[in-house]
């Protein structure tokens, strides 16, 4: 029987012929748990009786969005969280690494082939290098940990297909949102959004590590790109690429549930507008639209491959008096490579707020939210209203390029044209 | 019983803000659910009344703190056209069962509606909508109570059956 890179994934993982719409427990190759909804896991856990998790080298673990701590609860939800990872023998990255899913990735944990679950919808991330990885909810993972295993709806698959080159400063960020904008928010719930075709090959991990991010913002289940030379060489900065499964591809036939299919060389910068991630525009459409602040990061766009597109936009020129620029990079990894290569100057110079790694706004959570009529442009992956603070307040999405043309002017500005 | 009606798309950052996550205690959740979109909400809601939501209810972040906070407000039954996927696991894994009504769009907030599950629709004012059964697997876990309940049973889990 033909098979998705889905099917495939779970039909190797469990030994049989596995279909879409089957329903099963099947083990996980590694679970991931942060500081808001690990809590929850681990009581949980507790709950369900667990003693010992179920395999301590397979759970990562480590504290991003309220770091440092923003509160006293924070703070306490921290220590449990600390406690917790001694007594069960888990390596506890804390608030030192970063962003949960830049982290998971820099583990070398996490290989193509591999099934992963963490407790995060952005988890969908992963499919990156070529791995099924899908958000869970604290309940779920509570049940992992015990187990090492999930009940799994095998999901049916969506095709993405895009072809061609990118014009210059346009990039990945614009494709999954001009994907969004037409499969919609719910067009990929329960399924898995597989992304093909020669844009995909040419793409680097970055890239595809964006475009599978935003998989949940269309309701997928998973984000997945095919692993290849360059997924391999990525990962083995990281880990054993001997333990991934670089072959995985969808058997020539194999059934899916809807296809779209782009040439990226048509993609002109885009823009999604409040309050919905699948509102999306052509960047003409909002041109002009005044901005309180810009933020520059998070799982979706802080690697540091978009700080240099961002800086490559910027020149020799400041940001604006009128807006706030927060940058943050996605990692200690990232953060260092921006150190070494002058971004962190050039930013601060140019007037940014350049921050250690960690979730940052993207949230509304700990700092940089946004009052009663501001406006955010954010690189981040959701502007459901009240997400950066105040429910009075706008979030747009856009690409690091857009973010920094529009940094300089003050107002939302196609990057093509400063 | 009051109906509290929704349209599509209701996130989880709606349902319950990214700033109050440190929190996990069930009414204290549920005094800051809808906070800043739906404000008379946490005021006025109280046990036996039920959501009423159009497509993709509970889309975004996979915070199981959206369910509790529901429940935590008395919320009975949690009605949609759709739901998102996680939302829906979240529901279904704390005890809550989500329904899944085709037709909730339809429904109003003056409507009476008379639940018959098992059979398979909801009386709404006399009307006849039909709900979609829960999956089969995943319907143990509800007859369990949740995925708490339904885990402290077992010793061992066996993988890799369809």
């Amino acid at each position: 029987m033909t098979k998705t890179i889905t099917e495939k994934i779970f039909s190797r993982k469990c030994g049989c012929d596995v279909s879409a719409g089957d329903m099963m427990v099947v083990p996980v190759d590694a679970a991931m748990v942060h500081d808001i909804t690990g809590p929850l896991a681990v009581e949980m856990f507790y709950r369900m009786k667990g003693e010992k998790v179920f395999d301590p080298e397979k759970i990562i673990m480590l504290f991003d969005h309220q770091v440092p701590a923003d509160s006293i609860t924070a703070a306490e939800n921290h220590i449990m969280m600390r406690k917790f990872a001694k007594e069960q023998g888990i390596h506890n990255y804390d608030i030192k690494e970063g962003i949960c899913h830049q982290v998971a990735l820099e583990t070398g944990k996490i290989m193509p082939g591999d099934i992963v679950v963490g407790v995060d919808s952005h988890t969908c991330t992963y499919g990156a290098v070529g791995a099924f990885s899908t958000g869970i909810g604290s309940t779920d993972m509570g049940f992992v940990l015990r187990f090492g295993s999930l009940y799994f709806r095998i999901p049916e698959s969506i095709r993405v297909e895009a072809e061609g080159r990118f014009a210059s400063r346009v990039g990945p960020k614009d494709l999954i949102m001009k994907t969004i904008g037409d499969v919609g928010a719910d067009g990929a719930t329960y399924r898995a959004a597989e992304f093909m075709g020669g844009a995909f090959e040419d793409m680097e991990i970055p890239g595809r590590m964006t475009c599978c991010n935003m998989a949940i913002e269309m309701g997928g289940k998973a984000g997945i790109v095919p692993p290849d030379e360059k997924t391999k060489a990525w990962l083995s900065q990281w880990g054993d690429v001997n333990a991934g499964d670089f072959d995985l591809k969808p058997d020539e036939g194999a059934a899916y549930a809807g296809k779209v299919e782009y040439d990226v060389g048509d993609l002109v910068p885009q823009v999604a507008v409040p309050h919905n991630v699948d509102n999306v525009v052509d960047v003409d459409e909002v041109e002009g639209t005044r901005l309180d602040q810009v933020f520059i990061g998070s799982c979706t766009n802080g690697r540091y491959e978009d700080f240099v597109e961002a800086a490559e936009v910027l020149g020799d020129r400041k940001f604006s008096d009128d807006v706030r620029v927060i940058a943050i990079p996605a990692s200690k990894t990232e953060y260092l490579k921006c150190l070494r290569g002058g971004i962190i100057e050039k930013f601060v110079e140019a007037g940014a707020l350049f921050e250690a790694p960690c979730c940052g706004p993207c949230m509304g959570g700990a700092f940089g939210l946004i009052g009663v009529e501001e406006v955010s442009l954010s690189t981040s992956n959701r502007n459901f209203r009240g997400r950066q603070g105040s429910t009075k307040g706008e979030v747009y999405l856009c690409s690091p390029a857009t973010a920094a043309a529009s940094a300089i002017t003050g107002v939302i500005t196609d990057p093509r044209e400063v | 019983m009051k109906i509290w009606k929704f349209g599509d798309d209701i996130d989880t950052d709606a349902i319950i803000p990214g700033r109050f996550l440190t929190i996990y205690d069930p009414k204290e959740l549920a005094s800051h659910a809808f906070e800043g979109t739906r404000d008379e909400f946490s005021k006025d809601a109280s046990a036996g009344d039920v959501i009423v939501g159009g497509r993709n209810f509970g889309c975004g972040s996979s915070r199981e703190h959206a369910p509790i906070a529901l429940k935590g407000a008395g919320i009975e039954m949690v009605i949609a056209k759709s739901f998102a996927r996680i939302f829906y696991r979240n529901c279904i894994n704390t005890g809550f069962l989500p329904v899944v009504c085709p037709e909730a769009d339809k429904i109003s907030e003056e409507d009476i509606i008379t639940p018959h599950l098992d059979e398979g629709y909801l009386d709404v004012s006399g009307k006849k909508y039909i709900t979609e059964p829960v999956p089969e697997f995943l319907s143990k876990i509800v007859e369990a109570g949740g995925l708490v309940e339904y885990a402290r049973s077992m010793d061992e889990v066996e993988t890799c059956i369809k």
